[in-house]
């Protein structure tokens, strides 16, 4: 039992409960929690400030139609269906009979309404549990009323209140407009876990019905009577400006309504998507040297600099390098880099946006639309309260909607030609114009005692436009007695943003393929390596430990035990564990020799994030992030010419197709712990079991991304086992 | 401009546009079809699969000048209520995650076993290699187009 109250009270004085009738009557509960997040991950300084908020909203109809309103942004990670679950969950609503709708943005009603670091379970877990508990007692006193009866002999289930020694019952609809004068319970009971019938089950998308006929639902999906269309032609060249625009020729094709720069961009509005994109081609501007111009080969030159730089930020210092690696019977110096990488959601980036005198509106995908408004606030000077944000469903999003640089595009533009206005962009705008995941490179060193043990490791990681490249008090800090992490970054005209797992979609590769050649120097096996740190962290702990090494050591073993580690005959296996964004991931990766060429099978992954609300979501989570770790190790890459991408669409830039998918087995840990995030753990891990994987079957190791541009597997394809 | 009279989904739809127009742009800004999906603009990704004939073609790269006399399929029209056996299978399987290319999936699928009614796994894998997923759900594509393999048409 807890006391509703005594969580209120934690909370801050903004809190608030409040009881409404619908217009058409009906129950509607209102929950606006505003709770500062005393237990974050360590990741999600990339997107977000520290405050963490959180809404929900449900209405009971007459007609048993339970509504629940999903505040946060839909691109994928099944929250449209997983937060329902929840409140339905505690609720004991017929699941057959919920209807869930996307909420709007909404700051009067929803704190916080964004989807980024795998955060939205973990914080709304409590509260949307609580808002199906509180609505569910309410029911039943309002029950307990009309029969005039102790509630506490009613029960319910599946939408009703029953009444089991009086043999009766009635619907939650029948009941909502009493409900709704009932006061707020001061106490609710959340269901035990073993009593779950919605949460844990897999319970299909609620979108799928619109999906799978066409139904408009994206961004791009939006269109509107009088609405024009534009494109943006952005500096092509990070680094370069406006030096002077011929736009009569393209002012002249068919279909085009107006030609207008602002800042360093040319828009080309028009009637239709096709008289845009043709016009562009006639368009002529020329560009000048605006700040610095870089190529691949600068960064590569920059990358040398920065690593041997005594000017490093010092992120974590434990102990005394410099006497352990003195001391050290050997060491080991292993670099690893990455390039850029665009995030390419599958739709491209669009947004509408009509400016009037008294008002914006605005209707579109974002992963951030409450930022995204004030944003828009800021450039137009108008308060945030005229301006309205309605969400789409995203096509995805990988860290590239956070940004609200297209949405202020759209309102700006808007804003001078004073009409409705949807910008797309085309998949060359959005590859090429970079929200890019920084280019990094890591020097990683260990120094071992004469008996194997790791008595000394350094971590320098050096980025463009990186923030900070490391997750200093990540595994295995804590674990070492001499340790230093520190960075250096290299500021660049090419702009770089949060991509899914941010930083550790790179650094956890390099880690985990680094500790493997380790435990290989200290001749122990890399599980066991692993389990040793582990203990040592465990028995006389360095410094702060922030992951769980109960819960590490827990992915570890049953990974071990679910891939046969070390069983199995003529497959190379390779092993990697990773902590990221509030879950644990270990993953086993085999490879087997086809006809001299190594070939990857499959990938074992065992996950622990607590709870796991829909099975069929998580299992699509964990796959889908271990193929995208996958793909984008193997293959991904976007190199600069004179500040241009290179690569700017799918034809020179590779994403990982059906063929290549290796089987992934997957398991989750059964703790009952609250539930934490899902939407990225799978894909750190994934670069370095493979990669390790692949050594033990080629002798070669693997320092650089993309995998394919590594020395000897270049011929190495995926999918040669078709 | 120029006036173009198709069949799509059964039922005639007329445009006046430039011939070179893609049938993409024309079924998204012109008539309102918009469960065809942009998604690379150059054949490469195949969101904008539609069936011309009954054969998958990408709408993007496929100037409407070129169409003529021919059916066009678009999402919209694979069934009457949504449940052809390739929409049931998506859904059996919950196969999206974004969701966004899967209309584009879902007409290779149902292009491959129209001509092909049980593919061997080589073939689904063929078929479906053209089609890109940013999310990663080519497990349950794969399943997908197995399980809907089993069904009959309706």
């Amino acid at each position: 039992m807890i006391t509703i109250m005594e969580t209120l009270s934690k909370t801050n004085r903004r809190d608030f409960l409040k009881l409404a009738l619908t217009s058409g009557g009906g129950l509607m509960l209102s929950f606006s929690w505003s709770v500062a997040a005393a237990t974050e991950g360590l990741d999600d300084a990339a997107f977000a400030a520290s405050e963490v908020n959180f809404n929900s909203y449900l209405s009971i109809s007459p007609d048993d139609v339970i509504t629940l309103f999903s505040p946060n942004p839909e691109l994928g990670q099944n929250i449209k269906t997983s937060f329902p679950m929840i409140v339905a969950e505690e609720l004991d609503a017929d699941w057959t009979k919920v209807k869930v709708v996307q909420a709007a943005l909404d700051t009067k009603k929803y704190e916080r309404q964004l989807t980024g670091g795998s955060g939205a379970i973990p914080h709304s877990w409590g509260r949307l549990r609580n808002a199906g508990a509180t609505a569910r007692q309410m029911l039943i006193e309002a029950a307990a009323k009309r029969w005039n009866v102790s509630a506490s002999t009613l029960s319910t289930e599946n939408g009703k209140v029953i009444d089991k020694s009086g043999n009766r019952s009635l619907t939650y609809g029948e009941l909502a407009n009493e409900a709704a004068t009932i006061p707020l319970p001061a106490e609710i009971k959340l269901k035990d876990r073993k009593d779950f019938k919605i949460i844990g089950k897999a319970i299909k998308n609620v979108e799928n019905p619109g999906l799978f006929v066409g139904k408009p639902m994206f961004g791009l999906d939006f269109y509107r009577e009088g609405m024009l269309h534009a494109m943006i032609q952005r500096p092509v060249s990070f680094g370069t400006k406006i030096k002077s625009v011929e736009s009569a020729a393209a002012k002249a094709m068919p279909g085009i309504v107006e030609i207008v720069q602002f800042k360093n961009n040319v828009a080309i509005v028009g009637k239709s998507t096709w008289q845009i994109m043709k016009a562009r081609k006639v368009l002529k501007i020329e560009y000048e040297t605006d700040t610095t111009i870089e190529s691949t080969p600068d960064h590569d030159n920059f990358f040398k600099e920065l690593l041997n730089s005594k000017e490093a930020t010092v992120r974590r210092k434990d102990g005394d390098v410099d006497t352990a690696f003195k001391n050290a019977a050997k060491t080991i110096v292993r670099e690893y880099q990455c390039p850029f990488l665009p995030h390419n959601p599958m739709e491209p980036m669009n947004f509408f946006a009509h400016v009037k005198a008294d008002g914006v509106e605005l209707v579109g995908p974002s992963q951030t639309p409450d930022m995204a408004r004030n944003e828009v606030a800021k450039l137009l000077g108008m308060a945030p309260e005229k301006i309205s944000l309605e969400l789409t469903r995203l096509g995805g999003g990988f860290g590239r909607r956070l940004k609200a640089d297209y949405v202020l595009e759209a309102a700006e533009l808007s804003s001078i030609i004073k009409a409705p206005v949807k910008v797309t962009w085309s998949r060359e705008d959005d590859m090429g114009g970079g929200s890019y995941r920084p280019a990094v490179r890591y020097r990683f060193e260990a120094a071992l005692d004469a008996r194997g043990n790791l008595i000394g490791y350094k971590l320098r990681g050096v980025g463009i436009n990186a923030g900070n490249p490391t997750r200093e008090d990540n595994f295995p800090s804590g674990a070492v007695d001499n340790l230093l992490i520190d960075s250096v970054e290299h500021k660049s005209a090419i702009t770089t943003g949060a991509w899914r797992a941010p930083i550790t979609n790179f650094l956890a590769y390099a880690e985990q393929a680094f500790l493997d050649e380790v435990a290989g120097e200290a001749k122990l096996d890399p599980v066991q390596f692993r389990l040793n740190l582990l203990e040592k962290a465990k028995k006389t702990p360095v410094g702060a430990i922030k992951y769980d090494i109960d819960r590490m050591k827990t992915v570890i073993e049953t990974a071990a035990e679910k891939a046969g580690w070390g069983k199995k005959k003529d497959v190379m296996q390779g092993f990697s564990v990773y902590f990221s964004h509030r879950s644990y991931v270990a993953q086993v990766a085999e490879v087997e020799m086809k006809a001299g060429k190594p070939v990857l099978q499959k990938i074992y992954a065992v996950a622990d994030c607590g709870i796991v609300i829909n099975i069929t979501g998580a299992l699509h989570q964990v796959r889908g992030g271990i193929t995208d770790g996958l793909g984008h190790a193997f293959y991904g890459n976007v190199t600069f010419k004179n500040g241009e991408a290179e690569q700017k669409n799918f034809n020179s830039y590779r994403l990982i197709r059906l063929k290549e998918i290796p089987e992934i087995e997957v398991h989750f840990i059964d703790n009952g712990i609250d539930p934490t995030g899902l939407g990225e753990p799978a894909l750190p891990p994934t670069g370095g079991a493979v990669a390790n994987a692949l050594f033990r079957a080629t002798g070669k190791r693997i320092y650089r991304q993309p995998f394919i541009k590594q020395d000897g597997l270049e011929g190495v394809n995926l999918g040669a086992k078709m | 401009m120029a006036t173009y009279q198709l069949q799509i989904n059964e039922k005639s739809y007329s445009a006046d546009v430039e011939g070179d127009t893609p049938l993409l742009w024309v079924l998204r800004d012109t008539l309102g079809l918009l469960g065809t999906k942009y998604g690379c603009g150059i054949g490469q990704c195949g969101a904008c699969t539609v069936h011309l004939n009954g054969t998958a073609v990408r709408s993007c790269s496929l100037p409407v000048s070129a169409i003529g006399s021919k059916k066009v399929t678009t999402i919209e029209g694979l069934s009457e209520k949504g449940d052809h056996p390739v929409q049931q299978a998506w859904h059996e399987v919950d196969v999206a995650q974004c969701g966004y290319c899967q209309a584009g999936q879902i007409m290779t699928a149902a292009a491959l076993l129209a001509k092909i009614p049980k593919p061997s796994p080589e073939q689904i894998d063929n078929a479906m290699n053209g089609n890109l997923c940013r999310c990663g759900t080519y497990h349950r594509i794969r399943e997908a187009v197995q399980l809907a393999s089993t069904k009959t048409p309706k």
